[in-house]
């Protein structure tokens, strides 16, 4: 298993490199290679969703990819969420609301919501639910979450509709 | 003078810890990384019970970038047992979990071998080339099997009927046998665990030099685990840290002494390397404590009025393999909890406590009390039936009255003095839970089948006790620019405690919010601190604060007449400022900056609990055809004295509401007739997801203060958790009423509600 590859993407904007066993996730890659440990690992089961990166635009679990497989990703973690020590209307809409006890879930969480309210600025509760059925998160029981992914929505109008 | 906004209790301040989390800044276990670290894996039995016959680390220890196999004979002569830190029940103590496997292996999970290497990936695939040979004893899957004491898990104590006692208050037998009514019920609450998000972890750091030792990733009771932890390693205390840095979660399971606390450290010491295990959540479903598993037979004796006369039970604890360090809070408090809410002249409970070959049993949130909660006021709603008598107006007739606080149930607990609930209204409370679910309006749906599905109303009324004791500590210090740090002894695991305690000091010292840092659990920190278990945090820390407060501005009365060349009882405090008798003032800010900074400590002792108390309501929906049960609304009143910021009460309540929904219809340890864990993943370990439970309220009263604490709070995390089995057991009832069943074992999951169907179709 000594056996190394290397990998090149870009993490949060910037260009990173690590040299990696191939059988490592992309979530151990980012945390102990890179050293961004606001990805969260729950499971590595592929069933918490704490470890919810956005790679290309999509939401997907950093435990699920090997790290090998984002050869040339662009990929967001929580850590590229703020603009620098200013939170993003998303993450102060969960300071607002009490959307997090523990702290443990709320990456994953604030990354796929992060997702589904650029596509759909539009989503209801339903929606929203139905979208982050797939974070599991044991302190809250959702309501605050949903609430203030709710809350969210206004900023992301805003933004669809200053977009061309 | 401007005046200092000082009201900051009662407050929904925003968190203090949330832009840390929010932004991934957080530091939880495995993000700490000293260097030269090792990291560790563990071999654990896959079999129930059994004779180890041999252990072959050779091909382990061989392979590349391991660098050792630790197995019980490296351990030495005396293998260290993990201690009782709670719940004293005469014989449990000899049921003691060795930190790893000798002889034999007892449960799927145990710990029999550690393996250090370079990497977790390299540790892993070196513990799968270890060499196992169990030999395979009978196993002992459940309390009955445990009863008959053919297969013996400790062979020296003769039995596995590990504690029995008999706890009363009252002539109940009398009462019994004079009774207008009596009915009698068979109950089972099934075997699951709190799965905080976070597993657990441990980094251990040994230096030589100086021959400490710094264990980073503790919490909840972390000067108890320094305790048993220097005992087990033969240290002294002090040369011993224990680090509380960012915890995922507890909820009773995090935190207690495990085997791993023992082994990491002591690995750390013969490598003489810093050593991380980091739990994998496969490990984390064998190896932290499971809970809840009780069985209930429960007798109620009433007149024909509905008026309770007696309670009789015996309830029946499966143990697992080993006594942990509170594993018999579970059997003890589902007894004294059966009492409940009511005015119940006399109660008799038997308590047995069997050993199992499964994972030891330890406490998840509202211990014993999901479970009492569920058995009494199921059997309630059964008796309320029988007699014809409205479900509301039982409870109503029955609830102790506010008049009659404190009320005393007796001594229902063998290793605690007698219980009084302090203070309440307890007919308040379920009034408010009423009118707030709308039970009139809704009452017409009851039993009914109107859109394909057979709806139920239940409502039912819990105490709830906090606030352990038997102290907390803090030292608050007004540091040189101004700002005042507070150490304090209990523990955070994700409540926002830091934000809590902040405002209970803003409003003691006058000062504003942002001028507090929290800092906790660490045993740097203090000479002793308690932790958070048993809803305590805010009750004693809090209370602590209080006193420490105080104590802070004394001193800073005494260091400000230095400046002021006076008597320190001629300085005044007024708004963060202190004031000398000729007029002249300095801020606490510029007195520290002048004078240097200002200590004081604060201490809180009560060995009185806390009781909040309220009532729950459901309305469920059940599909006959599937057995799917869907909850449409649910709502949870609980008394709580005292808010210190509503908004993280009303997370808490909502929390523990959906965690216990989910320990209703979802969470179950399935274990087969060999005692192996069948769900060790989170794929088929059903957690609560957003879609599963999304009609949840929780209302917060603030009626009555304890009387047993300076701030009058009451423990507030659990009341959420207390009543949810009770109730949403209560609403399928109802729901199914006209089919005639009893969902008086749990889970609810769709197969057994629709096997109760199906066994109740063929009755007919």
């Amino acid at each position: 298993m000594s056996e190394r590859a290397t990998v090149q993407f870009k993490v949060n904007g910037k260009s990173c490199a690590a040299e990696v066993e191939p059988r490592t996730t992309l979530a151990d890659c980012l945390r102990h290679d890179l050293g961004l440990t606001g990805t969260h690992v729950g499971c590595e089961h592929g069933i918490c969703g704490a470890c919810t990166v956005i790679l290309d635009g999509a939401a997907v679990r950093a435990c699920l990819m090997f790290a090998v497989q984002a050869e040339g990703a662009q990929i967001v973690t929580v850590e590229g969420l703020a603009n620098g020590d200013s939170l993003s209307p998303l993450q102060a809409s969960f300071r607002k609301h009490h959307a997090l006890q523990c702290g443990f879930c709320t990456p994953g969480i604030l990354t796929t919501a992060h997702i589904l309210l650029s596509e759909e600025p539009d989503a209801d509760e339903n929606r929203i639910r139905e979208v982050l059925s797939g974070n599991i998160c044991r302190c809250t029981g959702y309501v605050q979450i949903v609430e203030a992914v709710l809350d969210a929505r206004a900023a992301y109008k805003q933004k669809t509709a200053a977009s061309p | 003078m401007t005046a200092v906004r000082t009201a900051y209790i009662g407050q929904e301040i925003e968190r203090t810890e949330d832009f840390r989390f929010l932004t991934g800044r957080g530091t939880f276990v495995d993000d700490y990384e000293p260097a030269g670290l090792l990291h560790a894996a563990i071999l654990r039995s896959s079999v129930a019970h059994g004779r180890i016959r041999k252990i072959d680390a050779s091909a382990a220890v061989k392979m590349a970038g391991v660098h050792a196999v630790i197995t019980a004979a490296d351990i030495g002569q005396v293998i260290p047992t993990i201690p009782i830190r709670l719940a004293p029940i005469k014989g449990l103590e000899l049921y003691l979990q060795p930190v790893i496997a000798t002889e034999k292996v007892r449960y799927v999970g145990e710990p029999v071998a550690l393996v250090l290497a370079d990497t977790r990936a390299i540790a892993e695939d070196a513990a799968a080339e270890i060499e196992l040979e169990i030999e395979m004893l009978a196993p002992v899957p459940d309390w009955r099997a445990a009863e008959t004491d053919r297969a013996l898990l400790f062979e020296q104590n003769g039995t596995n009927v590990a504690a029995r006692y008999t706890v009363n208050s009252g002539d109940a037998d009398a009462a019994f046998a004079d009774a207008d009514y009596t009915r009698r019920e068979f109950f089972r609450a099934h075997r699951h665990t709190a799965v905080p998000m976070e597993t657990r972890g441990v980094v251990a750091e040994w230096d030589a030099a100086s021959e400490r030792l710094i264990v980073t990733g503790a919490t909840k009771v972390t000067f108890f685990n320094r305790r048993a932890l220097a005992a087990m390693m033969q240290m002294p205390e002090n040369a011993i840290d224990f680090i509380e840095i960012d915890v995922g979660g507890g909820f009773g399971v995090r935190g207690e002494f495990y085997p791993e606390d023992f082994l990491i450290p002591f690995a750390a010491r013969m490598a003489k390397r810093p050593v991380k295990w980091i739990e994998d959540r496969a490990e984390h479903l064998q190896a932290v404590n499971h809970s809840r598993e009780i069985d209930c037979e429960l007798e109620i004796a009433c007149r024909r009025d509905g008026a309770i006369l007696a309670l009789r039970g015996r309830i029946h604890g499966d143990m697992g393999a080993y006594t942990r360090t509170n594993s018999g809070v579970v059997p003890a408090k589902a007894a004294q909890f059966l009492h409940g809410p009511y005015r119940i002249p006399a109660v008799k409970f038997d308590v047995m406590a069997y050993m199992t070959s499964k994972t030891p049993i330890g406490t998840y949130r509202a211990p014993g009390r999901f479970e009492a909660n569920f058995f009494r006021e199921r059997l309630i709603d059964i008796a309320a039936r029988d007699l014809n008598i409205d479900p509301v107006e039982f409870r109503r007739k029955n609830l102790i009255a506010a008049a009659e606080m404190p009320y005393s149930i007796g001594k229902l607990v063998p290793y605690e003095n007698e219980s009084a609930y302090d203070s309440g209204d307890y007919h308040a409370a379920l009034e408010k839970c009423l009118d707030t679910f709308g039970w009139n309006e809704k009452k017409k749906l009851q039993g009914r089948n109107v859109d394909g599905r057979y709806h139920g109303l239940a409502v039912t009324c819990f105490v709830e006790s906090g606030g352990a004791g038997p102290r907390e500590n803090v030292r608050m210090i007004l540091e040189r620019d101004g700002r005042v740090t507070i150490a304090i002894g209990s523990s955070v695991l994700g409540q926002g405690l830091e934000t809590v305690f902040a405002q209970i000091a803003a409003d003691a010292l006058e000062l504003p919010f942002e001028t507090f840092q929290v800092l906790h659990g660490s045993t740097t920190l203090l000479k002793e601190g308690f932790g958070t278990y048993h809803s305590r945090a805010v009750v004693m820390g809090g209370s602590a604060i209080l006193d420490g407060a105080k104590n802070l501005l004394s001193a800073i009365q005494s260091a400000a007449s230095l400046q002021f060349n006076c008597r320190p009882d001629e300085v005044t405090i007024d708004g963060g400022k202190a004031k000398g008798p000729d007029g002249r003032m300095l801020t606490f800010a510029a007195l520290a900056a002048a004078a240097g900074a200002v200590s004081a400590e604060g201490t809180f002792a009560n060995n009185k609990r806390t009781f909040s108390y309220g009532a729950h309501a459901a309305h469920v929906a059940v599909d006959a055809r599937t057995g799917n049960v869907a909850v449409l609304d649910y709502v949870a009143v609980e008394d709580i004295g005292r808010a210190i910021n509503p908004a993280l009460v009303h997370g808490q309540s909502l929390g523990a509401v959906v965690q216990g929904l989910g320990g209703v219809f979802l969470d179950h340890l399935i274990y087969d007739a060999n005692a192996q864990l069948l769900n060790a993943s989170l794929a088929d370990y059903l957690l609560p997801t957003a879609t599963d439970f999304p009609h949840v309220r929780g209302v917060t009263l603030e009626l009555h203060r304890s009387p047993s604490n300076p701030l009058g709070a009451k423990g507030a995390g659990e009341g959420g958790m207390v009543a949810v089995a009770a109730t949403a057991a209560n609403a399928v009832a109802a729901a199914l009423s006209s089919f005639g069943v009893q969902p008086n074992e749990l889970p609810l999951s769709p197969p057994r509600i629709w096997q109760l169907l199906r066994g109740a179709a063929a009755a007919r």
